[in-house]
Parts: structure tokens; sequence; C-alpha cells
């Protein structure tokens, strides 16, 4: 009843945003300063070369129409060619996106698995617990992920030798080499990702704990451990759910320096290849895919909230 | 009758101060009283008096730092410096705490239903179902109407009424022998409060246990209690039955707080104060804590004074009046 009514609600407010996502995309490569072609062809290229390829990327006509051919070919899953490879950016994007999704994806369900529980030790634990927690919040937030990238190459492909320093096989050829490609990227994009969860559990966690209700269930007996997991840790769910929401935003950012610099085939990479070369369909289409994934997320992130917090789904004030 | 709760010179400080200048405030001062069973007894007193601290130090529920003298015993087993193991097994099965506000002492993301079912299960080898079937008989005991259709509620959809009614089942779920009730009615409008503490009565009754009501509400007091406490800056001044403590108050702290109350003289344009303030607990207080405000101080009030037997009434002070109020 209440919950299906919040779910579509929720479900069709994507919809306008979608839409404005799309304009904005559209309107960022035509509002920047100077004209695409000139910069796309160079400055020796003739006034005829330049009309000609104004008039195959239809960049002659009117503004609104322009936008209208995008949107009505995006609605039919036409996203546009390649300028360089002539491919159908749809094409394109199928084989970029899921390596994007695995890096990311990896790196998150790594960054949960290490910074929920070690939060919850951090706010329940002794003294030692907390110091070793911190240490490792101010230094995972600290260290830049280029810069840990770069170590990691060269301490573990390098001096040791155990892992591949960069490339990419295709999960569907061959599972165990396309992990091993895997592991210093995830782990580059997860340490700082690992540290902000901590951070967030342990605050969350730290302010339920003083909450009158957990009084109440320390005097109806209820174990320690219970009244942690069971209670304390739902209720900093919707907090610590959502900063996972936001950082994969920022994962889905990170992708772009992590894929550059571990040569991974991924969206991020088709973004700043298409960046240098101009190619601007393909980094139109980029930056649509990369928006509406976090839109998307966004949504099962707050559908995931109502979920775990009834008083959300209901409406009523927290 | 056997006492459920009995208190022998019960003494709760809480360590403070700066590094090099350490103190300690004395919360609670060698506070004796007992309650049997079946018995309301209501403790009064100012916020701050320490009424509070004495249930949570009963209840186990203080911060490990706290400094706790003196003996707690319910049922007739010690209390005081129990294992963490042992108390947990003590805390909503042979002893249960409600407090004031019903609205944050849910857990808001639990079923209602479940929250009473979960204090079963963590006392009694039920399984789910019956945990849930015993759940759904208190939550009918306690007055919830419709009770299945309630159990899977999130509290923000009961009215406060209906939340402290959940708050009390929980408490009573496994038949404890006492139950401190502390302050279970404050937070409630005046209509509701009677509700309350008429299901708090009907099942002390049913249960045979017994209530230590905590209250700074001379008139809760007066409603439902067998016996009343009085406390003033930690130490307890004056117990007696209730119609006595009424009908004639010994401490000189009792007559001023009940000639405190609105409407207790009559064309009295203001209301009567206490003049002074609370005496600064952090600081070592020698005799009795009221004396720098008391009408009848004399030198003996420097030493603390023993507690005497008036008729039913049990007063510490040395300089008793006699007669009326004055």
């Amino acid at each position: 009843m209440n919950g299906l009514a919040f779910v579509l609600r929720r479900t069709l407010l994507t919809i306008p945003v979608l839409w404005v996502m799309s304009i904005i995309v559209f309107l960022i490569i035509r509002l920047v300063p100077g004209d695409p072609v000139r910069t796309m062809l160079g400055f020796r290229a003739t006034a005829a070369n330049v009309a000609e390829v104004r008039r195959q990327l239809h960049l002659d006509e009117p503004l609104l129409q322009q936008y209208l051919d995008w949107a009505g070919g995006l609605l039919h899953g036409d996203l546009g060619q390649d300028l360089v490879s002539k491919a159908p950016l749809a094409e394109l994007l199928a084989q970029r996106l899921p390596v994007t999704f695995e890096l990311t994806g990896l790196a998150m369900l790594l960054a949960i698995a290490v910074g929920v529980p070690l939060g919850v030790r951090a706010a329940t634990g002794g003294r030692w617990v907390k110091r070793l927690t911190s240490g490792f919040v101010v230094a995972g937030i600290s260290i830049p992920d280029f810069w840990l990238g770069i170590m990691l190459v060269l301490v573990f492909a390098g001096t040791l030798t155990l892992l591949p320093p960069s490339g990419y096989v295709p999960f569907g050829d061959d599972p165990m080499q396309n992990l091993s490609y895997m592991v210093l990227p995830v782990l580059t994009l997860a340490t700082a990702e690992a540290a902000y969860i901590l951070r967030t559990t342990r605050s969350a966690m730290e302010s339920v704990l003083q909450r009158p209700f957990v009084t109440f269930l320390r005097a109806k007996g209820i174990s320690r451990r219970r009244i942690t997991y069971g209670h304390a840790l739902k209720n900093s769910a919707p907090t610590i759910v959502t900063v996972i929401g936001i950082q994969i935003g920022v994962l889905l950012g990170g992708a772009v320096i992590v894929e550059t610099l571990f040569a991974l085939p991924g969206v991020g990479r088709l973004i700043v290849t298409a960046v240098n070369q101009r190619n601007y369909p393909t980094v139109q289409a980029g930056v649509l895919a990369i928006a509406a994934t976090f839109i998307i997320v966004s949504l099962i992130t707050d559908l995931f909230i109502g979920w775990l917090d009834p008083r959300i789904s209901d409406g009523a004030s927290r | 009758m056997t006492a459920s709760l009995a208190l022998d010179g019960l003494s709760v400080g809480f360590p403070t101060g700066a590094l090099g200048d350490p103190r300690i405030v004395s919360a609670v001062d060698g506070v004796s009283f007992t309650v049997a069973s079946g018995e309301i007894f209501g403790l009064v007193g100012e916020s701050g008096c320490g009424k509070s601290t004495l249930a949570n130090a009963i209840m186990g529920l203080l911060p490990t730092s706290t400094i706790i003298t003196g003996s707690a015993r319910v049922h007739d087993a010690e209390v005081i410096g129990l294992s963490d193991a042992a108390l947990r097994q003590m805390r909503g099965n042979t002893a249960a705490m409600v407090f004031q506000d019903a609205s944050t002492s849910l857990d808001p993301t639990w079923p209602v239903g479940d929250q009473i079912a979960e204090t079963i299960r963590a006392h009694q080898s039920v399984t789910r179902s019956e945990a849930k079937e015993k759940a759904l008989a208190l939550m009918t005991e306690v007055g919830l109407t419709d009770p299945s259709e309630r159990y899977g509620d999130a509290p923000h959809r009961l009215s406060g009424g209906m939340r402290q009614r959940i708050v009390i089942a929980a408490a009573l779920a496994n038949n404890p022998k006492l139950l401190i009730a502390d302050e279970p009615t404050t937070a409630l409008d005046v209509t509701l409060q009677a509700q309350i503490l008429q299901l708090i009565d009907r099942l002390r009754v049913a249960h045979n246990t017994a209530v230590l009501l905590i209250t700074h509400d001379l008139g809760v007091i007066a409603q439902v209690c067998d016996r009343v406490g009085v406390m003033y800056a930690g130490q307890l001044v004056e117990v007696a039955p209730v119609a006595e403590l009424f009908a004639n108050p010994r401490h000189p702290y009792t007559r001023a707080l009940l000639a405190a109350r609105p409407g207790a003289q009559s064309g009295a344009e203001r209301l009567a104060v206490i003049p002074g303030q609370v005496p600064d607990l952090s600081e070592e207080i020698a005799g009795c804590r009221f004396a720098s405000r008391c009408p009848r101080r004399i030198d003996a009030c420097a030493v603390t004074p023993a507690r005497v037997s008036l008729g039913d009434s049990e007063v510490a002070c040395w300089n008793l009046p006699t007669g009326g109020t004055e």
C-alpha cells in the first residue's frame, strides 16, 4: 500500500531527472568555447572541410532540432557513431561498460566488506581498535589513487611479479586471468572507498548507540552482540547506504583514472581517448552512460533505504 | 511478604573534574528502603535529585566508571557488582524497567511486536512462533485493540499512548518480580497518563509485581502508590505511606515540597518556593544536604541524620517539627 506508492513515486521521479541530465550532457559539449569542428579538424582545415564535417554531424541545424534528433535516437537505442572508427556507439558502450561495471562493482564490494565490519568494531571496540582504524581512515582518504596505483604496480607487478601490471582479458574468456588483471585496479579504487565507508559506519553507529532505545534494549536483557548487529547496524544502515550510493558516483569518476593507469578497456578510458581525439559523439555517449548509471544507482539506493527504514517510505519525519 | 527490592545504604558516585583535581559527584547517598512484592512504591523528588540514577544503578545501566557502594537486592539476589552476563540474565527477566519517552524507547526500524517477542526469546527458550503468540497475548493484555494488525507496524505508526503500552508489554514479557517505571507518564497528556497508570496498577495486581514508580509529580504518587520515598540531593529524607505523607509530612523538605504545589495555599497569588539552591554535589557535603535551605537548621545537622520512625513514617531529620504544616 504505502510502500508501493513510495516505489512508484520514487521511480517516476527518475524520468525527469534522466531527461534534464540528457539536456545537460547535450549542452555541455556544445557550450564549450570555440567551434568543436574547428577544434576537431585543426587549424589547417579549409572552410569547405569545416562546412562538410559540420553538415555530416548535423551541427548546422538549429540547437533544438539537433537535440530532438539525438534524444529521438536515444529512445530507440541509437547513440550515434564514433567519429574515428565509425562503429555504432551503442555497440562500443556494450563492450566497454561491463569492464567499468566490473571494476567499480568489485571495488565497492571490497570496500563494503572491509569498511562496514571495521566501522562497527571501531564504534564498539576498545582503544586499540579505535586507534588502528583511525589510522587507516586518515591514510586511506589522504593517499591519491593514481599514486597508490603506481605503488601497487611497483610492488606487486614490479618487485614481486605476482600480478600483471596492466591489461585485460574478458571474464567470459578466462575468469581467473580476468580476476588477476582486476586485483590491482580494484585495490587502487577500493582503498579510499573502504576508508570512507569505515568512517561513515563508525560515526553512524556511535550516534545510534547513544539513542535511548539502546538503553531500553539493554534494560530488556538483550545481548550486546544483538544490540550491535540487530539494532544499531540496522538503524545506521540508511546513512551507510546513502553514502555508498553517492560514492558509487565517485568510483565511476575514479574509474577514468584507474582504467587509464592500468590500460583497462572501460568507458573511462574510452572517454579519455575520445576527449584527446575531439571525438565528441563518443564523449557525449560515454558521459551519458556514466550519468545514467549513477541515476539508476541512486534510485536503487533510495528504494533500499525506504525498505530499511519504514519511516522514509511512509513519508514520516525521522 | 518477601521484599522484591531491598536497598541498603546504596550510594552512587560519578568520577568527574579535571586531571589533577578529580572529584566525585555523589548522586545517590546511602539510600535504604524496601519494596514488597505487589506493592507500588513511589520515589519522588525534583529533577537531578538522583532518583533516575538510583534506578539505573539497580539495573546495572550506569557506565563502568561509576562508583557504586552498598547493596541492592532484587528478589533476594544481590545485583550490585554482577558480571555483564549475570546482569543480562537479570534485566528484563527478574527486574524490568520502562523509561519516560516511549517514542524513543523503541527501535524505529523494528516492528513493535517483534520488539516484545525479542525480549521473550532473550530469556525463554521458545520458538519464534511461540514468542510471537506470547507477544500477541501481551499486546492484548496491555489493552491494544487488534494486536495481530498492530504486530507488524513500525513504532511511528502508533500513537504515544499505544507506544507506551508496547514498552510496558515488552518490559513485563517475562513476568519480572520488579518493574521500575522511570517517569512513565511524563511525556503523555493527562488523560493518557491516567490510563497508563491504571494499566500499570492492573498489571501489578495481576502478576504480583513490585513497582518502583519514579516521578516528580505528586499527583501521580497520590493516585496509585502505596508508600512514598522523598529524595533530596541524593538522600532519602522521608519514607511514608501515601496518605500519611500528604496528611502529615514530617521532614522540612517534604513540607516545603507539598507547600510548593499549585493550589496548596488557597488565595495565594504566587507559588510558594523553597529559598536557596540545591547544593553542588561535586563538593563534599557533611551531614544533611537540605540543611543550607532548611528553616529548622540546628548545629546537629552537620552530621548525617539517622532515620527515625514516627508512626508509619520514617524520617531523617534531627529537628523534626511537631504539629501541623508550617
